[in-house]
């Protein structure tokens, strides 16, 4: 054993350093299923309160639904429990491939192969399939996995400003001469909820010979006219060479994730990919969950048409109410609060009449755009949104802010 | 010519700023003011690799010697 005093007192250090800067990070505990209702112990300590969850990506409300939990049961009697196994060695069953056939299909791709999460898809991809002679470009708010799997990655890179299409532009000019270019973004903006331009990227992809790529997480199922995605409601399907994805937020929200596309990529990925290569893939009780929450979407767009109804009703209602919202038209609805104070004092409040809603600054968000971010789903009925909104509007009244602009919220509380 | 400075600032601005922070000066904190984040430092360093005609080492190019126009100057001039 070497864990000397020493060493002991550097971490209690970095970790006083986190605590003294507010950035310490706390679980709270929820004591029962994921859902529209939830029971939270905050504090640590407290007795579980029951809570309308308006955080959750549950966005197709499909975490704990009855026909879901009842595949998996079947998954887990038919299948069992665990794989032991990577998938080239003996951990790949006839249902994985069934879901990487599904999940093709369901996107518009050639071939699919699944990764132990969203994170592990994007921190392999890259590496996976670019050498020293190409280069990516990102877009300046891609979400902090992809940056890691840029960072794992031999290739160079640039990035462009957030959604700035004549900026990427003359990214894609200024390296017209590597190899290959692939120009990387997020189809939905998790902190601000926006959707990326994707018709007008694949036509400067087109322009400018560079592979697209799109991390789908807070898109897959519910954006589009059928839930495909953001290349369904840009009406670009087919013409995104990568597509990431997870199967851990609307698509059932257990665990999971896969990179789907162009074949020699999908393939290039299943020989090179280390995520894929050394680690275990989706366990089956997982899978067999995901294939018939495949089935559900691809047989009615009732859940997708409901988050869409549900989320006008929440924009209408807090924006008649005053609030400053982000511009958008997607289920990720920020609250702007501006100041890190305000926002923490605001979820608390929240709390305290019934509602769960974490406040976020920076650096999660940019200085001076601290926010509630929230989050609807097609399991909120009305009465849970008529509550919801109902306690924004108290609590808004209670800080001042509704109706008041950005420059006098700011006068007030600071930024 | 032009003062390094300033066509380093004018660069920074044109890269990394919008209508809502482009008041940034010499010594503007922007690393840590949140200005340019460490990931896309990389077209700020090739930029001034390709301007000046020098090479940066990686080590070199740290967040702290990126933080401001001023200390970028510092940076640019050592390897001339
Ligand atoms: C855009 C985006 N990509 C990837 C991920 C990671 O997904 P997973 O939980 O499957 O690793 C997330 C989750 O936070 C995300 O928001």
């Amino acid at each position: 054993m070497a864990y000397s005093d020493k060493i002991k007192e550097i971490y209690q250090n970095q970790l006083k350093g986190i605590q003294d800067a507010g950035l310490f990070k706390q679980e709270r505990f929820i004591h029962s299923s994921q859902d529209a209702e939830i029971e939270v112990e905050f504090p640590t300590g407290s007795t579980p309160k029951k809570v309308i969850n308006v955080c959750a990506n549950n966005y197709l409300g499909l975490s704990s639904h009855p026909e879901v939990i009842k595949a998996a049961h079947e998954g887990l009697d038919t299948r069992g429990y665990g794989m032991s196994s990577v998938r080239f060695i003996c951990g790949t069953q006839d249902i994985h491939r069934e879901l990487e056939n599904k999940v093709s299909e369901f996107l518009g791709t050639e071939d699919t192969i699944l990764f132990p999460s969203c994170m592990d898809a994007n921190a392999g991809v890259f590496e996976a399939i670019l050498t020293s002679e190409d280069i990516m470009i990102s877009d300046r708010l891609v979400h902090a996995s992809i940056i890691d799997g840029m960072r794992l990655c031999a290739a160079q890179h640039d990035t462009f400003k957030h959604s700035d299409m004549a900026h990427l532009e003359k990214k894609l000019q200024l390296h017209a001469n590597k190899r290959l270019k692939v120009v990387i973004n997020d189809g939905v903006y998790s902190m601000d909820g926006d959707t990326a331009k994707l018709d007008e990227m694949a036509a400067l992809c087109e322009k400018y010979d560079a592979l697209l790529f799109v991390d789908e997480s807070h898109s897959s199922g519910f954006i589009g006219k059928t839930g495909r995605g953001t290349h369904e409601k840009c009406g670009v399907m087919g013409k995104i060479d990568i597509i990431t994805t997870t199967f851990g937020k609307a698509l059932g929200g257990a665990s999971g994730g896969c990179v789907s596309g162009r074949k020699e990529i999908v393939e290039m990925c299943r020989q090179k990919a280390r995520p894929y290569l050394f680690s275990n893939t989706i366990a089956p009780v997982v899978v067999s969950g995901v294939l018939r929450v495949l089935d559900i979407l691809s047989q009615s767009t009732e859940r997708r048409d409901k988050l869409e109804a549900n989320t006008k009703f929440w924009r209408k209602g807090l924006s008649e109410a005053g609030f400053v919202l982000k511009d958008g038209d997607t289920p990720i609805v920020p609250v702007m609060l501006f100041n890190a104070k305000l926002a923490q004092d605001f979820s608390k409040d929240l709390f305290d009449l019934g509602i769960y809603a974490i406040g976020f600054f920076f650096p999660v968000v940019p200085q001076g755009a601290a926010r509630i971010r929230t989050q609807i789903s097609a399991g909120h009925e009305m009465h849970h949104l008529e509550k919801a909104l109902d306690a924004f509007i108290q609590v808004g009244k209670k800080y001042n802010i509704l109706g008041k602009t950005k420059q006098e919220i700011i006068e007030m509380y600071g930024n | 010519m032009e003062n390094m400075k300033e066509i380093i600032l004018e660069y920074v601005i044109e890269e990394y700023c919008d209508e809502e922070n482009d008041d940034v000066t010499f010594d503007t904190p922007l690393i840590s003011g949140g200005i340019v984040d460490s990931f896309s430092m990389v077209s700020l360093k090739r930029f001034l690799e390709n301007k000046y005609k020098i090479s940066i080492p990686d080590a070199d190019a740290s967040p702290e010697a990126f933080d401001t126009v001023n200390k970028i100057e510092v940076l640019v001039k050592r390897f001339q």
